[in-house]
């Protein structure tokens, strides 16, 4: 249920995020999410893609390092107060969010957001039992 | 069982090395004053001659040789025999300055290859082993020393070269290569370009290395030994007094023999030139006893060692030298500190990083920076942030507490630092002072 997200490691200087898109542009991969975490002199790009090992594989040849990580997606009302609610119920099940960020979809009045938390099995049932609608790689495929 | 290639000169009583030692140094000492007037008049402005130098005893008369009278001296000026008589030269990198050109008679080449023969000996060489010679050929006296060592042992030697790495790795495996010779970088690149093939120590042969012409740490070794499944032995030389081979490594492996059939070590205190006494840390020089072409008279290495006298489990009687820490050209001062690029290796290979690193010194605002680059791999990545700057952290406070001063460490995307097939490039000193 989970969607596993890859983490790759750049080092902090101009282009090192233009040469890692550049190899994923080359193999096709297309990208749902995006996001940089950045220290001073490196930084971690996160994304989502559908087709996990193809991914990894590419980088691993072009001598990146990465992981994967464990993130929540969760569906929620493009609306005002939809995220507010997520994160209540987070806050009422004690759940920590270390980062979070949001991905693009094309159905009408939905929106899209990525957790990554402490406890993944505890936040997706939090979510679950509260009505909110979680997808996995399938159907982030399929967005 | 401890193997020797002249277990009469290598295991002899002390009374019989110093009495080798007085009766070529006389003569070496007459050969120079005959030959090399570049020498003489520093004899004579030292108001010495030949007669002053009855023994070993007598050296420390004896003016010293250093890297700049090379510079001075260069070609031919420090030639002791015709340039008929010499067969080859070799040269140094040319690092440091300029480039030191080394002459050769037969007899030059012989003993050097002979020194070289005792160390592939000492590492467990024999007519049976196959033994691949990795140092670059040519000007460099890495390969050619070992090359010519490997031969007068009776190895079948494979004169690969540096380079090429993969197929280094072929010939390991497909002509049973038990011994490779090449620099501890180079060794380490192999080991790491094995270990990408999908390789084993056990898929490979080897059961030691020779591994020498750059200051290596004890760590590095250990590392070395698990990747290729090998003993690493040491192995020190110059191209001032022949190559690789004036000192090796024998099974004990803490120190290296100096043979000193050839060349006579002293430890001298580098300020003032004063000889210091055994177990000191000093600077060492070398004088040779039994050369032609090259004679070296208490030549100045900026090498920073120790020599013991202390009997070795191997049973060999020459004395024995530490590692180097390294050469006084190689080491930094930095805010006044003296650095090592040993030590910085020491640290990261203590903390599981590879030895892939490389020292940026600048000077910004009239203060030293030192930056230490290390190359992220797949087993110290993790998706948080946090836990990787406090592995960065980690490593900054490992450096402080080695070198004394605070050090900047920089991640780096892995295999961005260049791969060296000779000598590693450990230090880009930016300061323009």
């Amino acid at each position: 249920m989970d969607v596993k997200q890859i983490s790759v490691f750049l080092e902090n200087k101009p282009g090192t995020l233009n040469e890692m898109t550049r190899v994923l542009t080359e193999h096709n991969v297309d990208l749902r999410a995006l996001s940089l975490a950045e220290a001073s002199d490196f930084g971690i790009a996160r994304f989502i893609v559908s087709d996990v090992l193809d991914t990894v594989n590419i980088l691993k040849e072009a001598g990146y390092v990465s992981s994967l990580t464990s993130v929540v997606v969760a569906e929620i009302p493009d609306e005002p107060g939809a995220l507010n609610k997520v994160l209540q119920i987070f806050t009422e099940h004690s759940i920590n969010v270390e980062y979070m960020y949001a991905i693009l979809g094309s159905k009408a009045g939905k929106a899209y957001m990525i957790f990554r938390v402490h406890d993944t099995m505890k936040a997706m049932g939090a979510l679950m039992t509260n009505g909110i609608s979680i997808l996995d790689q399938e159907a982030l495929a399929e967005l | 069982m401890e193997r020797y290639f002249q277990p009469e000169i290598e295991c002899a009583p002390r009374e019989k090395i110093k009495a080798i030692q007085d009766e070529r140094l006389v003569a070496q000492v007459k050969h120079v004053w005959d030959n090399v007037p570049y020498y003489r008049k520093k004899m004579e402005e030292a108001g010495i001659t030949p007669d002053d130098i009855r023994s070993s005893d007598d050296l420390h008369k004896l003016p010293f040789l250093s890297k700049a009278d090379l510079r001075e001296a260069y070609p031919y000026g420090l030639l002791g025999v015709p340039l008929k008589d010499c067969v080859r030269i070799q040269s140094t990198s040319g690092t440091t300055g300029k480039r030191v050109v080394a002459f050769y008679t037969h007899h030059d080449i012989d003993l050097w290859e002979e020194c070289c023969a005792r160390a592939i000996t000492a590492a467990g060489g024999t007519d049976e082993d196959v033994c691949q010679v990795s140092y670059g050929y040519g000007l460099f006296t890495g390969g050619p020393g070992l090359n010519g060592g490997s031969h007068k042992v009776g190895c079948l030697t494979i004169p690969t070269s540096s380079g090429n790495t993969e197929r280094q790795i072929m010939f390991i495996r497909d002509l049973n290569a038990t011994i490779l010779c090449c620099t501890p970088s180079y060794a380490a690149y192999l080991g790491e370009t094995m270990k990408e093939m999908g390789l084993k120590p056990e898929d490979i042969p080897l059961k030691a290395g020779i591994f020498g012409a750059e200051a290596w740490s004890e760590e590095m070794r250990h590392d070395i030994e698990k990747t290729l499944g090998i003993k690493a032995y040491d192995i020190y030389g110059l191209t001032e007094l022949s190559g690789p081979g004036v000192s090796f490594e024998c099974s004990a492996q803490s120190g290296m023999h100096i043979n000193e059939d050839h060349f006579i070590a002293e430890i001298i205190d580098p300020e003032t030139g004063e000889v210091l006494p055994e177990g000191t840390q000093g600077e060492l020089v070398f004088t040779s006893i039994d050369k032609q072409a090259f004679p070296m008279m208490r030549y100045r290495t900026r090498d920073i060692c120790t020599l013991t006298r202390e009997k070795c489990s191997c049973g060999r009687t020459h004395v024995k030298m530490t590692k180097p820490k390294g050469r006084t050209d190689d080491m930094l001062i930095i805010r006044g500190v003296n650095v090592f690029p040993s030590q910085i290796e020491t640290v990261l290979l203590n903390k599981g990083y590879p030895a892939n690193y490389q020292i940026v010194v600048d000077r910004v605002n009239n203060t030293d920076t030192l930056d230490v680059q290390v190359e992220m791999t797949q087993e110290m990545f993790t998706d948080n942030l946090g836990e990787i700057s406090a592995r960065q952290k980690d490593i900054v406070e490992g450096l402080k507490s080695m070198l004394g001063i605070k050090a900047h460490v920089s991640l780096v995307a892995p295999k961005s630092i260049t791969r060296s097939e000779g000598k590693a490039v450990r230090v880009i000193d930016k300061r323009k002072i």
